[in-house]
């Protein structure tokens, strides 16, 4: 029912995302939503795409050591404070944030952020008393 | 099994008769038809005839690989090149080649001994043996081929390269014995691996690896991916070739060396006293029935240690231990000497990498700075960097704790080191340029 996100893992060299992106493109692949992040070195891609299945085999057959993740998509009203708003009932039940990252398109007139929280029940638990909306993998990868 | 019973379970004393009879006619050869040794041998105050006893080798002095570049090619002969059938070269990586030549009779002599290894790793003639060695000026492919031929066995002459192939064809021929640097038969495992073959239902029972230094952890590996027994050979151009020494099959504790065509002594790499058995140092060999390219206290640059301790498989011939590497592989960081295989054994006692690595030396700063290369896999992967970073972290305190040495890990994705067909390049060293 949670967003499943896979991640990559890539050397900090120029060419290591566009090699990415090219299978992505040969395989028909849409990115939803991305963040990278980096050190010096190495770099963690973090995707979400139209089809996560098909994503990881290109991936795998690729040679990338590729991971998958759960995490959050939530509703985030696009006015000033509406951030704020969710991460305040968060950080009221004791949830952390490990990262987060905004979703490309809007669902209706709100924005969309990706979490990856350390304790996705509880994190669920709280966005729901607190009337905040999360949307579930499959309306998440078709929008 | 053993291939020549007679010689290779000889009683101490009666082996060392034979080796000093067939020294003492060698110096008296290299005296009368090799210039350099004449000279040698002259400048040093040593006649062939003074050496009474093996003790007395010790007396003469050692020959260098850049003896060898000096007198390239044919200077350290000691038969006319009407008499030589076969030449070989080890690859210079630094400028020259060694260029050494064998009669009609050395050609045998090695069929000889590589047969006797095959049957230390439990081959015969009823064997189907998969050569992957290189064909060609190394002496891999050759040596290993003509001793196969010897011991009547079958050989595939498939040599290095085109993976793919040798994975189709170790499939449909069914090899029982498989000889390749230990790098790739790692690699093969991995190809075999990705085209959906698995070793498990291959035929393969032994393999011999050598021609560059590995680790017991490393024997581990390649025993566990590629279902089979792996022995150690040694062997190196100058003298001979592969199967100078080898390990056997009931043991698999260091390597017999074949005493009755070679002498073995071990010295101090910087004094070069000569070091009592069972003491590390650099291994040195003397040739006893070779025609065409006899050495004499060749320095190998190998370092081991010899042990003459009965082996359970009833070989007399002393073994020398597994070679740590070569004296000039040695890396000295900030003052500390480290062996690629010694990292190579920390790499794999962790049981988190691959046994693909890459050690890079640079200056930084003045200082040397040594960097691990080590692949990511599917199992090491977390989408978290700070994981990752512990990762290296781990790492790198392991080979702090063990070896001494402070070094960088760095996590490089997967299947992006180099995989060799020969031998592995393990080390980038920059600061030579």
């Amino acid at each position: 029912m949670n967003v499943e996100q896979i991640s990559i893992f890539l050397e900090n060299q120029p060419g290591r995302l566009a090699e990415v992106t090219r299978i992505f493109e040969e395989g028909g692949i849409n990115i939803r939503a991305l963040a990278l992040a980096d050190t010096s070195e190495f770099g963690i891609l973090r995707l979400i795409v139209n089809d996560n299945e098909k994503a990881r085999e290109l991936l795998k057959d690729h040679g990338y050591a590729v991971g998958v993740t759960e995490v959050v998509a939530v509703e985030v009203e696009d006015r000033p404070g509406g951030l704020h708003r969710i991460l305040t009932v968060l950080a009221r039940r004791g949830i952390n944030v490990e990262y987060m990252y905004a979703f490309v398109r809007q669902s209706g007139r709100n924005a969309v952020m990706i979490f990856r929280f350390d304790d996705i029940p509880n994190a669920l638990q709280a966005l729901a008393a607190a009337g905040i909306r999360v949307i579930e993998g499959a309306e998440l990868y078709a929008m | 099994m053993i291939y020549n019973e007679e010689f290779e379970t000889l009683p101490r004393e009666a082996l060392e008769a034979i080796q000093l009879r067939r020294l003492q006619a060698t110096l008296a050869r290299v005296y009368r038809a090799v210039p350099f040794y004449r000279r040698r041998f002259d400048e040093t105050g040593v006649k062939p005839e003074d050496i009474g006893s093996l003790a007395d080798l010790a007396r003469l002095p050692f020959t260098t690989k850049a003896d060898l570049r000096d007198n390239y090619p044919y200077g350290l002969f000691a038969v006319p090149l009407d008499n030589v059938t076969r030449i070989h070269a080890s690859s210079g990586t630094t400028g020259k080649p060694t260029v050494v030549g064998y009669t009609a009779r050395d050609v045998q002599t090695w069929a000889e001994l590589m047969a006797r290894s095959l049957t230390a790793a439990g081959a015969s003639k009823s064997d189907i043996v998969h050569n992957a060695y290189g064909y060609g000026l190394f002496t891999g492919g050759l040596g290993v081929h003509y001793g196969a031929e010897k011991l009547g066995a079958s050989v595939i002459p498939v040599s290095g390269g085109n993976t793919r192939r040798q994975i189709l064809i170790m499939r449909d021929f069914g090899p029982t014995v498989l000889t390749c640097t230990p790098s790739y038969a790692l690699h093969l495992a991995e190809v075999a691996e990705e085209m959906g073959v698995s070793f498990r239902d291959l035929k393969f029972q032994s393999g011999l690896f050598g021609a560059e230094p590995w680790s017991e952890q490393m024997r581990a590996e390649i025993e566990a991916r590629l279902h089979l027994k792996a022995m150690d050979i040694y062997g190196l151009s100058e003298i001979m070739g592969p199967g100078v020494a080898v390990e056997c099959l009931e043991a698999q504790n260091g390597l017999h060396i074949f005493e009755d065509h070679f002498i073995a002594e071990i010295i101090h790499p910087e004094t070069g006293d000569p070091l009592p058995w069972g003491t590390p140092g650099e291994l040195v060999f003397t040739t006893i029935t070779k025609e065409a390219f006899p050495l004499i206290r060749y320095r190998t640059r190998d370092l081991s240690s010899l042990h003459p301790e009965p082996c359970r498989c009833g070989r007399t011939l002393v073994r020398m231990s597994r070679v740590q590497g070569r004296s000039d592989d040695m890396l000295i960081i900030r003052g500390v000497n480290v062996f690629p295989s010694q990292i190579e054994s920390v790499i794999l006692e962790t049981r988190r990498f691959t046994p693909h690595y890459q050690l890079v030396v640079e200056r930084v700063e003045n200082l040397d700075q040594l960097t691990v290369l080590v692949e990511m896999h599917p199992e090491l992967f977390s989408d978290a960097i700070k994981n990752l970073q512990a990762v290296e972290r781990e790492l790198e305190d392991a080979i702090r704790e063990t070896l001494g040495v402070t070094v960088r890990v760095r996590l490089v994705e997967p299947k992006s080191l180099q995989r060799s067909e020969g031998k592995a390049a393990r080390v980038i060293d920059k600061r030579r340029r």
